[in-house]
């Protein structure tokens, strides 16, 4: 039974594209079958990330006005064999896109894979809503921040009403991924606490991402962190929150980077 | 200082750059004139069409976009029927 899941923030720059690519790589590194949506028209980024911007053909918005089919517009990983995209348009306008249209590409897409991951745009515009509008549950990334949290209460306010499964009356499965968490910070009291955001939102956790230097060095090289460096902090997080999301009971924990004795000494840049 | 650069990976920075400047003056060329491969895909398929019946399921199309060289792959199925209507 495939499982529709959209990545939303209302706030941007906190982590959903990153979030979607490597929560979705790390789905199809379990042998799932997975599809990542970007759904931000005229900026989409989700191929960047991914590694896959030279070899877009066909986009979300020729497979919605019919211009292209789906099988021609899906991009394959090259490292993982059950891991697609399906890229945004960048030169067109987000009103292209119909609820409509919409709805057909994510039916066809329920019935290739067993994760269709929705990269919302930011914002609560008409992107935003169409992200969400068919699915099944969703990732609420947020920063310990307050403008941030914020934003999270007003779109699980959305998901709540403006969902198709919330207008049957239906429940939609609602997680809260915090990113950019900063221990030392947060223990310092510089940083909203991981209890005071989720007792502000009543979502329950999905994971916890660690500030790290790695998440910039997976981007720059185009592979999402679970895949460039599976054995680093944010990428453990990562590959543990994607196994919640499969239902499996896995502890909460904040992985760290250990630092070898040179990279104390020296200290390592950032990426 | 260059010793304890051995035991530091290699900087990404500079694989975000390449990939960036590419990616952007295919960008670029797109907004001021249409981007040349999407319109070598265009006609070349309208020429394919001309001739030959086909679907547009049956064509898969590759494009991987270099610095120097881009490629563009069109695989066609065309049908062995098609050229006993031509030839008639």
């Amino acid at each position: 039974m495939a499982k529709v899941l959209v990545v939303t923030s209302g706030k941007g720059g906190v982590g959903k594209t990153t979030s979607t690519a490597a929560l979705g790589a790390a789905l199809a590194q379990s042998g799932q079958s997975v599809v990542v949506v970007d759904f931000d028209v005229g900026l989409r980024n989700l191929d960047l990330v991914m590694g896959a911007e030279r070899r877009v053909v066909f986009d979300l918005i020729n497979v919605v006005q019919g211009v292209a089919k789906l099988s021609q517009a899906l991009i394959r990983d090259k490292r993982i064999e059950t891991l697609w995209l399906l890229p945004a348009s960048q030169t067109r306008d987000k009103d292209a896109l119909t609820e409509d249209g919409v709805g057909r590409v994510i039916k066809e897409l329920r019935a290739k894979f067993d994760w269709v991951i929705c990269d919302s745009p930011a914002g609560i515009e008409r992107g935003a809503t169409l992200a969400m509008r068919f699915a099944d549950a969703a990732v609420i990334v947020t920063n310990p921040e307050v403008s941030s949290v914020r934003d999270s209460d007003r779109m699980i306010g959305l998901l709540d009403s403006k969902t198709e499964r919330a207008e049957k009356g239906q429940r939609i499965d609602k997680h809260i991924l915090i990113t950019r968490y900063d221990a030392a910070r947060a223990a310092r009291g510089e940083m909203l606490s991981i209890e005071d955001v989720l007792e502000i939102l009543s979502t329950p956790l999905l994971g916890i991402i660690p500030e790290s230097e790695e998440v910039l060095r997976a981007s720059n090289l185009g592979s999402p962190v679970t895949l460039c460096n599976a054995a680093s902090a944010p990428a453990r997080a990562y590959l543990a929150a994607a196994r919640r999301l499969k239902g499996e009971d896995v502890p909460m924990t904040i992985p760290n980077d250990k630092k070898g004795l040179l990279d104390k000494l020296f200290g390592r840049r950032a990426a | 200082m260059s010793m304890f650069r051995l035991f530091r990976r290699s900087s990404s920075a500079p694989i975000a750059r390449e990939r960036l400047q590419i990616l952007l003056a295919h960008e670029r060329g797109v907004r001021g004139q249409s981007d040349l491969l999407t319109i070598l895909r265009e006609e070349i398929l309208a020429v394919i069409e001309k001739h030959v019946p086909i679907a547009r399921e049956n064509v898969q199309i590759k494009m991987d976009r270099g610095e120097a060289v881009s490629l563009l792959e069109i695989d066609v199925e065309v049908p062995n029927t098609a050229g006993l209507l031509l030839s008639a």
